[in-house]
């Protein structure tokens, strides 16, 4: 994964040029977390999980001779709903608004939640939780007997469209996801009120952005970043990347949008979803 | 979605910036900017609403400046009856145009506001270090990022978005001008404007009626449906013309946010007395038509001697009169034959 440093792409090179040097302490602090993360209380959400079909991928920062293996997975068919998290943090209080440490979450975690245990005025139980931070959407996974999906496998199931497994070369895919995501205030529609795609997955565009395990990733090794800095890996970028995957402006969206965030950042349009290995699948 | 926030305690201005001679400012940067002092309580950027602009420096001393610019997402007109999406810096496009002098130390506040779906961030021209600010400002929705900086180098500059992709960010909307005035500020002049020139890529075609959506292609293509001053069509003409009075000097600070086309920026009826080449300090005399490329800007000034209507375009000509790169300044006061006669 660690390649994606040397690949700028042409369009994206403004910004990733200039990748955060914060991300490295946002790892540090997730290893903090895994203490406390360990002991949840058990919660056991209705939610369908699909399997997904493994396979070799190029990354959207890729080049061919980096293809990534994503082995076969489970995948929540929908983010994970405001009545979900509202048990979660009912059977695990130190989730609450009141309680969390500021360390896991920052000054909007559930910010529109009328109380530690009431919902938004007006809020769709069935729609997605937001406002929750990296460390919260790790330990609700932990307590679900879950894990957030990794950015490859994430981006390998945001592939498809409702036909086929892989539709980055329709020129239609990106332009139609520019539209969805320039809309606002989608997070309070219900889940799954829109058409599945291939692997029968429901909204991976139309309601929120989704925090994946290894949502800076792109960002971690800091010794990559003198690659980033040199100029043949920008070279080999515009040469080596597809011209379909740089006008994919949906995918550069993503990064950009990940490569925004800390893991204890709370946002208005960010959810998340649970996957699972196949291996541990039985309950 | 216009909002006029004026919390700026005015730098005083000084008769010493009339006396000002223009080549005086036309060094280069030198070398010990980086040592001005800055003195004295910090000051807060006004917010004005473009054409118009903070007002000059004059000849206050280097101080602390702090500049709140907030990135939102919001519908708006781009013509009569045609809405888009813009994304902008504090609601307008151009954003709020920010005004220093070197030496300045500029504490930028960039803010997402918490509704918009995009991560922004800035980069400013006028800034001496790695993306001119863009690492330090990525900024999520509901979030804040603080950024410091030296102004070093005298000169009007273009900031813009830089969040991937940048082509799509810039072609909604996000960008505006800084300016660094020299020590001592600009010469005075009796009129100021802010003009900047943009391209917008919509599916619809020109004029199409209703929210037009980006178009992608147009924009790979460089086929703009809209090329504007202001973020919109008309931003300047009718009531919103610019105004000045026979005999005086007036000085556009004009930028081009592209994201696309170079422009080449002329007034119907006027010759630029003065212009600050690429809005750096070298001053060219007796021009015509300016090229302004697209991340780049100039200072146009002229006196206006003669009453009428002056049409401000971007001289590849389709652009204004098709596209909409087309704007007026208005000149009242006496006629003068001996200038302008029409004899039958
Ligand atoms: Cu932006």
């Amino acid at each position: 994964m660690y390649k994606i440093f040397k690949i700028l792409m042409y369009a994206g090179g403004f910004f990733f040029l200039m990748a955060s040097c914060e991300k490295a302490n946002t790892l540090t602090s997730a290893k903090v977390s895994s203490d406390t993360l360990d002991k949840e209380v058990a919660i056991t959400p209705d939610v369908k999980m699909v399997l997904i079909n493994g396979g070799e991928y190029q990354p959207f920062y890729g080049t061919d001779s980096s293809l990534v293996e994503v082995k076969d997975f489970l995948l929540d068919e929908r983010p994970v709903t405001n009545a979900e998290f509202l048990d979660f943090v009912k059977k695990n209080p130190k989730w609450k608004r009141s309680k969390i440490k500021a360390l896991f979450a920052d000054d909007t975690y559930l910010q529109d939640w009328q109380d530690d245990e009431t919902l938004p005025k007006n809020a769709d139980p069935e729609a997605a939780v937001t406002f929750v931070s990296w460390f919260a959407a790790k330990a609700y996974a932990k307590a679900a007997g879950k894990r957030l999906p990794t950015l490859d496998e994430w981006e390998y199931v945001a592939m498809a469209d409702e036909e086929s497994a892989n539709a980055r070369d329709k020129p239609t895919y990106s332009a139609h996801l520019i539209n969805l995501y320039n809309e606002k205030d989608r997070q309070k529609n219900k889940v799954k009120s829109s058409a599945p795609n291939y692997w029968g997955v429901y909204n991976m565009f139309d309601l929120v952005w989704e925090w994946t395990d290894d949502f800076n990733s792109i960002m971690t090794t800091s010794d990559s970043r003198t690659a980033e800095f040199d100029d043949k890996g920008l070279f080999c970028a515009s040469a080596a990347t597809s011209t379909t995957d740089v006008l994919n402006y949906a995918s550069f969206m993503r990064y950009a949008f990940r490569s925004s965030l800390k893991a204890s950042y709370t946002v208005g349009n960010l959810g998340f979803r649970c996957a699972k290995d196949t291996t541990n699948s039985t309950k | 979605m216009k909002r006029i926030v004026t919390c700026f305690t005015l730098a005083l201005l000084t008769l010493q910036a009339c006396k000002q001679n223009p080549s005086e400012n036309s060094s280069a940067k030198s070398e010990n900017t980086m040592d001005i002092a800055v003195s004295g309580d910090a000051i807060n950027q006004s917010i004005v609403n473009p054409p118009m602009l903070p007002a000059p420096i004059g000849d206050r001393a280097a101080k602390k400046v702090v500049v709140r610019l907030e990135a939102t997402e919001e519908v708006g007109e781009l013509a009569d009856g045609v809405t888009y999406k813009f994304w902008t810096f504090n609601s307008t496009v151009p954003g709020t145009f920010i005004r220093i002098r070197v030496g300045d130390e500029v504490e930028l506040h960039v803010t997402n506001r918490s509704d918009s779906v995009m991560p922004h961030n800035i980069d400013l021209h006028a800034v001496n270090g790695p993306g001119g600010g863009a690492e330090a400002t990525n900024v999520a929705p509901g979030k804040e990022a603080i950024f410091n900086f030296k102004a070093l180098n005298p000169g009007l500059y273009v900031y813009h978005c830089a969040a991937a992709p940048v082509p799509l960010h810039i072609a909604n909307g996000m960008y505006g001008l800084i300016l660094v005035e020299p020590a001592g500020g600009l010469p005075k002049v009796d009129r100021e404007y802010y003009v900047m020139q943009g391209e917008f890529y919509t599916k619809g075609k020109t004029d199409e009626k209703g929210l037009q959506e980006f178009d992608q292609d147009k924009g790979v293509d460089e086929r703009p449906t809209y090329v504007v001053f202001n973020g919109k069509k008309n931003a300047l003409m009718g009531a919103n013309a610019l105004e000045a009075k026979v005999g005086e000097t007036v000085r556009f600070f004009v930028g081009n946010g592209g994201p696309n086309l170079v422009s080449s920026f002329h007034v119907i009826g006027e010759i630029f007395d003065r212009v600050y080449v690429e809005g750096g300090s070298k001053i060219n005399e007796n021009v015509q038509t300016t090229v302004i490329p697209a991340g780049g800007a100039a200072i146009v000034e002229f006196k206006v001697e003669e009453p009428g209507n002056y049409i401000i375009v971007d001289h590849s000509i389709f652009r204004a009169f098709n596209k909409g790169a087309i704007g007026m300044l208005k000149v009242t006061g006496e006629k003068n034959p001996k200038i302008y006669n029409k004899v039958q």
